[in-house]
């Protein structure tokens, strides 16, 4: 009786012990089940020879060596594959720069402008409320106020503002970016709103106690403070934007180059070698400027 | 030096929030050098009391006068006030010299200077070693010895601290509360100290006030409010007294000042042994009692849980309190 109750008791220990390897288990096989095994395959792909028909079995730099083929030749000129990136690259800064001021300022707000629980729930809610639909609905409800004839250009004409209607509001590297903004401002709210909320209120007082003004106590405290949330709100919009194609297409009227429509063509022609290539080099890219921005925030901590 | 000014005075202090009032009718007085402590029951307004002299809290009226200049209307940091914030409130993603030094960074200081005046300050905690650790590397006491001194870093001339002591365990707590004195007396400026802790404020102050509900019940020193508590409230939360209804008034006598002779119609409910003294509770015909008696006194009688005895006390040591 005795030994069975202490094997019990052992058997309870070992599972306390290995409690955290245990919790974290099922995510770890989601996780390498739908992301691991999955990126595994696209890298073997990549290095796989393909015809018209079929895809080959192989180790080849045939298809990196496509992608950038003449690319170093022809500089200064860019080669498509360079300028598709650039173009990709302007978007995410662009897109990157302007979502992480709302995305503060909103969450700013929500965070220390409001002052009850309630109201900041109502308020957060109503920042998801354009969520409740479809991101192409999203976009497509653009294009009759921002076209041709558009609300925005008919009441310009009317108030006199331009005698024709103005052309860059749509289909055009502005309507791009607008729509990013409209469509991932949030996904830089929520963590940045998270992260402000962790950050206790004594905090405040303490800086203010020490003389700082609203804006010190900004930059010193609240800013370094928020700097998980800002990172999070990064990596989301920066790779969201980095491998997006269909807003670039929808709201660039498809005469916007971008690294996620190359795949996509390559992917309706069958040549999936190619595109596996593309997007080995999309996922380094960005994990690239993932990398050189958490550095960027890391020394300015330093400073 | 131009003798005894009085350094801090609150003059018809009073806070409300809507219709809500926090804290009225606050008059103090204290002369430099002082160690005084705000003492009451959790929502009784003594925090309160401690941001508006602060300049956290805004002021519905009254003033708030130290050194003969009214800092009512000043911010926090134009006051000469320091605030010791509840859980320290550290910055955790400072080291800890910057944080000592973060008030003179904000005021435009430079490096050399603001880290040497803050290792001066690290060095007086004794915690100069540790001043390159985050905060959240710290062990509770030390985060207090770095919170007290970013507080002092500003040369403040009124210290005003947020139940300081609270976070620590007991036998810390003991400890730093020495510490806090001697700090206060070795400065030479004014302490200004919230706690609910009685024990913490006697052992500490050299004027308590007692509050309750917004207000001040007594003011005065720790022997004053200990031998002439004003009204049943006091009594009762400075400890160490009885409160029995008299004819009208309620008095109080002190639990050490109560003979119990055996034979009687009061019976003994609790026998606590706490060392130098045994506390006993009385069912007596007044209500119930607490009597201390010294432990000689006890082993002489011997006096048991059931056991009969007879409750009573000189008549000088009855005090009259107020309704």
């Amino acid at each position: 009786m005795k030994v069975a109750a202490d094997s019990f008791g052992g058997i309870m220990i070992d599972v306390k012990k290995h409690s955290a390897a245990l919790l974290s288990l099922p995510f770890a096989l989601v996780i390498f089940g739908f992301f691991v095994v999955p990126l595994c395959l696209v890298i073997m792909v990549s290095f796989w020879d393909y015809n018209s028909y079929s895809i080959i079995p192989d180790f080849i730099f045939t298809n990196y060596h496509d992608i950038f083929y003449g690319c170093v030749k022809s500089l200064p000129d860019l080669c498509t594959s360079f300028a598709t990136y650039l173009s990709s690259l302007k978007f995410v800064f662009i897109t990157w720069v302007i979502t992480l001021i709302i995305g503060f300022l909103v969450a700013l707000f929500l965070c220390f402008c409001v002052h009850s629980l309630q109201m900041q729930i109502v308020l957060f809610l109503l920042c998801t409320i354009p969520f409740w639909t479809s991101n192409v609905i999203r976009m497509i409800s653009w294009i009759p106020l921002l076209g041709r004839n558009g609300l925005v250009n008919s009441t310009m004409q009317n108030i006199g503002l331009t005698d024709s209607p103005v052309e860059w509001l749509l289909y055009s590297e502005f309507s791009v970016i607008l729509a990013f903004v409209h469509l991932y401002a949030l996904f830089m709210v929520v963590p940045i709103f998270n992260s402000m909320l962790r950050i206790d209120r004594s905090l405040i007082e303490a800086a203010h106690d020490a003389g700082a003004s609203s804006l010190q106590t900004l930059t010193s405290i609240i800013i370094p403070l928020s700097r998980p949330g800002i990172i999070i709100g990064s990596i989301f919009v920066i790779t969201i934007v980095m491998g997006d194609f269909i807003t670039i297409g929808v709201m660039g009227g498809q005469q916007i180059p971008s690294v996620g429509k190359i795949i996509n063509v390559e992917m309706t022609y069958l040549q999936f070698p190619a595109a596996a290539a593309n997007a080995v080099i999309l996922i380094i890219t960005t994990l690239m400027i993932i990398f050189a921005m958490t550095k960027l925030v890391d020394i300015r901590k330093e400073l | 030096m131009s003798g005894i000014k009085n350094q801090l005075e609150l003059i018809n202090l009073e806070k409300r929030y809507g219709d809500t009032i926090a804290v009225s009718g606050i008059d103090l007085s204290l002369p430099d050098n002082t160690y005084c402590c705000l003492l009451g029951p959790s929502g009784c307004g003594k925090t309160s009391l401690l941001r508006m002299i602060a300049g956290h809290e805004e002021i519905t009226s009254g003033d708030v006068i130290l050194n003969n200049q009214n800092i009512s209307d000043k911010s926090p940091a134009e006051r000469s006030t320091s605030m010791m914030f509840q859980n320290y409130a550290l910055f955790p993603h400072l080291k800890v010299i910057d944080n000592v030094a973060f008030a003179l960074k904000i005021a435009g200081v430079n490096k050399t200077v603001r880290h040497a005046r803050a290792m001066e300050l690290l060095e007086s905690v004794q915690l100069h070693t540790m001043s390159e650790r985050y905060p959240s590397q710290l062990s509770g006491g030390q985060q207090q010895r770095v919170a007290l001194a970013r507080a002092l870093i500003t040369k403040p001339k009124l210290l005003l601290l947020d139940e300081p002591l609270s976070a620590l365990d007991p036998f810390l707590r003991i400890e730093m509360r020495s510490e806090l004195k001697v700090l206060q007396r070795k400065l030479g400026i004014t302490f200004v100290h919230v706690t609910h802790s009685q024990e913490e404020a006697m052992a500490l102050a050299d004027i308590i006030l007692v509050m309750n509900d917004g207000k001040v019940e007594q003011q005065g020193s720790p022997m004053t409010l200990f031998n002439k508590p004003r009204n049943a409230f006091v009594a009762r939360f400075i400890g160490g007294h009885n409160v029995i209804e008299g004819q009208g008034l309620p008095i109080s006598i002190r639990e050490d000042r109560i003979k119990l002779t055996l034979g009687g119609t009061d019976e003994v409910t609790g026998v606590e042994f706490l060392g130098s003294v045994v506390r006993l509770k009385v069912n007596s015909g007044l209500g119930p009692l607490t009597v201390v008696q010294s432990d000689m006194e006890f082993t002489q009688a011997r006096l048991d849980l059931g056991d009969q005895v007879k409750a009573s006390w000189s008549k000088k040591d009855q005090l009259q309190l107020e309704a």
